[in-house]
């Protein structure tokens, strides 16, 4: 079946490209996925003889954030993405076909691409009440996520909706949604949590199992190391300001102006494990706090119910070192848990 | 009669179910459903107001914004904000990235595959293409090698088997009429599209740090302006915004609107069909944020059965939500209607148990409640809007129009069709896309004059508010009226309801039976193949549904609560 199927050096060398262009295109990719420069030579080989993955994208719960993200890479152009790095096999979004031959699509998909396919999920998922939430072609949510994972090589669930449940698993979450990896118990999930992601990470992911055919190295959430293994606040650009101990008062005050760190307008940049950073968005143009906004932890399990956006991890008074700082990082986590639970014990006792 | 079922709708956003009854192959009658429900405004019950825009905007990520500023709008409104010029100016120049952003997109996307077909492109001559395209404008790629590496790349795919997204559509069907070259030309700018929408939403990135889901803040905006720092808005990042700008303007008047007139002039039947029902409603687009001074950028219109010279102001109090055919119940009955202040919402789902093969469309069928104005459906959107400009004749809608169906050889009433709304969609970028470059110039004066505010802390603080506060957001979505409406008790919302574009065209039958737009439009349509139905995604597309948006439901309105969120 390989046979006929072209791997991504054949597509470059149709495009007219030298092999000294598709080798620089793919040290780029080994960059962003954090390869180490000994394992070129692996993703070369692998680049130049496998076939284009076939990627089966589900939503559920959704609003297609994540898919607006997916086509908004820019190491990798979004028409090079979905023409010669993968065959998106179904994609309610972008597809064809509608009803019937969509649904054919996919099951041509799964049956053909068995053991192999990768199957990204966006969107929570309800299994609640028979799954009368949520209901593509008549039948439940729950039961397409089962019949899709079954066969797949891959699960991505992509975003925090179906990473962690999301804003719908938001406090009293009314439809009963859940997280994908809660409906497939035994199975191993990769997390790509944002609301949305960025979409370089989503297809770093992606092209990351087509050079190496296992799953990128997860933490205990589930989520790849190279991108979620340090926090917004290791690698802001506003640290040198927090360490000093300047920070906004309100938004367009004079120190907001001058990029004075966000802590005290509720930024969430120390307990949110997040690429934003350092890889950016739009082409590595800014990010939240980069932009004048407190990063409000969007990446982060439940961040929904962690109370107000705006209320700073803890409270910071006077004399303000690194020392002081680390330690009032860690008790406004712990403040913000706290916060939290109360929100929601208050919330449902009312 | 036979009964046709369409689930998934694709080349949407969110889930679309489409029923209709057919006999000889022509629909006597459809139904409109949306299968999913996350319940946004039950999740925003009991929160600040300050941060409901963050919740709000995860309502859709495609329309990313449009939720998060009519929130804003909502809360800034209940609570009296003023919103500084700068501010009102940055969001301006935002809303008018994501009508460009949008429209194209969907136009490409999500609209294009139903009237080209990719499998015709590869038996285009590359040469003739690129002469047919340089006939229609001056865009620089339009050289033959450019549409032969096109051609290539799709025969790539079509050889090897793996068609991707372009597999299994209805690539015989006998309604692509198309010549190969219009589909190679087509084709190609589906792909430039593809790559340019991804660079022009840095707009979007420059004052709201990223794109999809931007940030905003009540009283203004969070990014700061000082010319003389290098991490606020300064001189080198409003200079990327007009290059931005400029591209924006290239890509719409010298691709876009090119091929959107060459597609029109092949398919003239689809002028004549695809209506619906003739009324139309525009509920505005502030001038600016608030609706209050009376002043609108697209002024709220009513039009009623297509009379443009009898149109009319907009009562906001007019506007009501029936869910007599939606799963929910009203605690006075489901036959009546709510205002969105008085808006309630128990979930009650009476359809059949998944998995389920036709919907009970008789009684409930869809979580889409039915909005009507004065009592009536109306259509919202870009037909609703340039017909709006068109009654009142602003930013020169009468020219504009007439100009555009004059190159078509059709009359005015042409545009009350499927390809009349696709059209309208195209010639409204038009319009925002050079206000973009008059608000880009009004805001660099206004700082050039020495005001650098972006934000109003005033209000920032609760104790300053009112205990009780009610308020409304407008904002007109690219896919049309959209209105928030908040009310603030005690310093945390009490009820929250969003009434949106999707919802006023894709909406369950009322308490009358009358039907809304996307049902009212499809009856009548011929369809050449049931099992393959083009016709009916043609004029479902041409309204550019967002089922994610449509599909919310509102807390029960009366108690205030006096929770205290740490």
């Amino acid at each position: 079946m390989f046979k006929n199927m072209e791997s991504l050096y054949d597509l470059y060398k149709n495009k007219g490209y030298s092999r000294r262009e598709f080798l620089r295109s793919i040290m780029l990719l080994s960059a962003t996925l954090g390869f180490p420069p000994s394992m070129f030579p692996d993703v070369v080989k692998a680049l130049e003889s496998r076939p284009k993955p076939a990627v089966i994208w589900l939503e559920f719960q959704d609003c297609a954030g994540c898919t607006e993200s997916f086509i908004k890479s820019t190491s990798i152009l979004p028409a090079d993405v979905l023409l010669d790095y993968i065959s998106l096999e179904y994609h309610e979004t972008l597809m064809a076909p509608s009803g019937f031959y969509a649904e054919e699509s996919k099951k041509e998909a799964i049956e053909k691409h068995r053991g192999r396919y990768i199957l990204v999920v966006e969107g929570s998922v309800s299994p609640k009440d028979r799954g009368v939430y949520c209901t593509i072609g008549g039948k439940s949510n729950a039961e397409l996520l089962q019949e899709a994972a079954e066969g797949a090589g891959l699960i991505i669930a992509v975003g925090s909706c179906a990473s962690w449940g999301g804003i719908p698993y938001a406090y009293p979450n009314p439809t009963g949604a859940v997280a994908v990896s809660k409906l497939l118990k035994g199975k191993e999930v990769v997390n790509i949590p944002g609301c949305p992601p960025i979409g370089d990470v989503i297809v770093s992911v992606i092209a990351g199992y087509t050079i190496t055919g296992k799953p990128p190295e997860l933490d205990s959430l589930g989520r790849p190391k190279a991108f979620y293994g340090q926090t917004i606040h290791d690698r802001c650009y506003r640290r040198p300001f927090y360490n000093a101990g300047r920070f906004a008062e309100s938004f367009d005050d004079e120190k907001a102006k001058k990029g004075y760190c966000l802590y005290k307008l509720g930024c969430k940049g120390p307990m949110t494990r997040n690429a934003c950073a350092t890889i950016r968005w739009n082409g590595g143009l800014s990010f939240p706090i980069q932009s004048g906004h407190p990063c409000f932890g969007c990446s982060e399990p439940d961040f929904w119910d962690r109370g107000f956006v705006y209320t700073p991890l803890s409270v910071v008074e006077g004399g303000f070192g690194p020392k002081e700082a680390l330690l009032s990082v860690t008790v406004g986590a712990a403040l913000g848990a706290g916060a939290a639970y109360l929100n929601k014990k208050l919330r449902g006792g009312k | 009669m036979k009964r046709l079922v369409i689930d998934p709708v694709t080349r949407i956003e969110g889930h679309l179910r489409i029923e209709a009854e057919i006999q000889d192959n022509t629909i006597k009658s459809a139904y409109s459903s949306g299968t999913m429900v996350r319940g946004i405004e039950i999740i925003l019950k009991g929160r600040d107001p300050r941060e409901a825009w963050v919740f709000a905007q995860r309502i859709c990520g495609v329309c990313t914004m449009v939720h998060a500023l009519a929130s804003i709008r909502a809360v800034e409104d209940a609570l009296d904000i003023k919103v500084p010029k700068n501010a009102s100016l940055i969001r301006k120049l935002m809303i008018g990235t994501l009508f460009v952003h949008d429209h194209v997109v969907h136009f490409y996307h999500l609209h294009a595959l139903d009237w080209i077909n990719p499998l015709q492109a590869i038996k285009a001559d590359p040469v003739k293409a690129s002469e047919f395209a340089r006939s229609l404008s001056n865009y620089e790629k339009s050289t033959p090698s450019y549409f032969k590496e096109v051609q290539d790349r799709i025969r790539t795919q079509v050889e090897r088997g793996q068609l991707g997204i372009f597999n299994k559509g209805y690539w015989n069907h006998p309604e692509y009429r198309l010549p190969p070259e219009v589909n190679l030309m087509v084709l190609a700018h589906y792909m430039d599209a593809l790559n340019w929408q991804a660079q022009i939403v840095q707009v979007h990135t420059i004052f709201g740090g990223k794109n999809p889901h931007p940030n905003f803040a009540v009283g203004g905006m969070p990014s700061p302006i000082d010319l003389q720092s290098d991490t606020a808005i300064n001189m080198e990042k409003l200079s990327r915004v007009k290059t931005l700008i400029n591209q924006m303007l290239e890509f719409v008047e010298r691709v876009y609107v090119p091929d959107l007139i060459a597609i029109a002039s092949f398919y003239k039947d689809w002028f004549e069909k695809g209506e619906g029902i003739g009324n139309f409603l525009v509920l505005g687009e502030p001038e600016f944020d608030s609706y209050r001074d009376g002043k609108f950028f697209i002024p709220p219109t009513f039009i009623k059965n297509r009379d443009l010279k009898a149109y009319e102001d907009v009562d906001y109090s007019k506007v009501e939500e029936y869910v007599t055919h939606s799963w929910y119940k009203y605690t006075k009955g489901d036959h009546v209607g709510l205002h969105p202040f008085e808006g309630e919402t128990v979930f009650n789902y009476t359809g059949p148990e998944p998995p389920y093969e036709q919907l009970k469309v008789e009684a409930k069928y869809s979580w889409l409640k039915s909005p009507r104005y004065k009592g009536l459906p109306a259509e919202v959107g870009p037909l609703a809007r340039m017909l709006a400009l068109y009654a009142r004749n602003v930013h020169d809608a009468r020219h504009i129009l007439d100009s555009t169906l004059a190159r078509l050889g059709l009359p005015i009433e042409a545009i009350f069709s499927t390809m009349g709304r696709t059209l309208s969609r195209g010639l409204e970028t038009v319009i925002y896309a050079h206000a973009m470059k008059r608000w880009y110039d009004e805001l660099l004066e206004n700082i050039k004059s020495g005001d650098l505010k972006v934000f109003n802390s005033d209000k920032w603080d609760p104790s300053t508010w009112k205990r009780e506060a009610k308020g409304l957001g407008l904002m007109e979505a690219p896919r049309g009226s959209l209105s928030h409406w908040v009310h603030i008790s005690g310093g945390k919302i009490a009820n929250y309801q969003a009434v949106v574009p999707t919802t006023w065209n894709a909406s369950p039958r009322d308490a009358k039976g009358q039907l809304s737009p996307y049902e009212a439009s499809l009856v009548g349509h011929k369809l050449a193949n049931p099992t393959e139905p083009l016709e009916v995604l043609r004029t479902i597309h041409s309204f550019d549904p967002c089922l994610a948006c449509a599909v919310h439901l509102y807390a029960e309105d009366g108690h205030t609560l006096s929770v205290q969120v740490l």
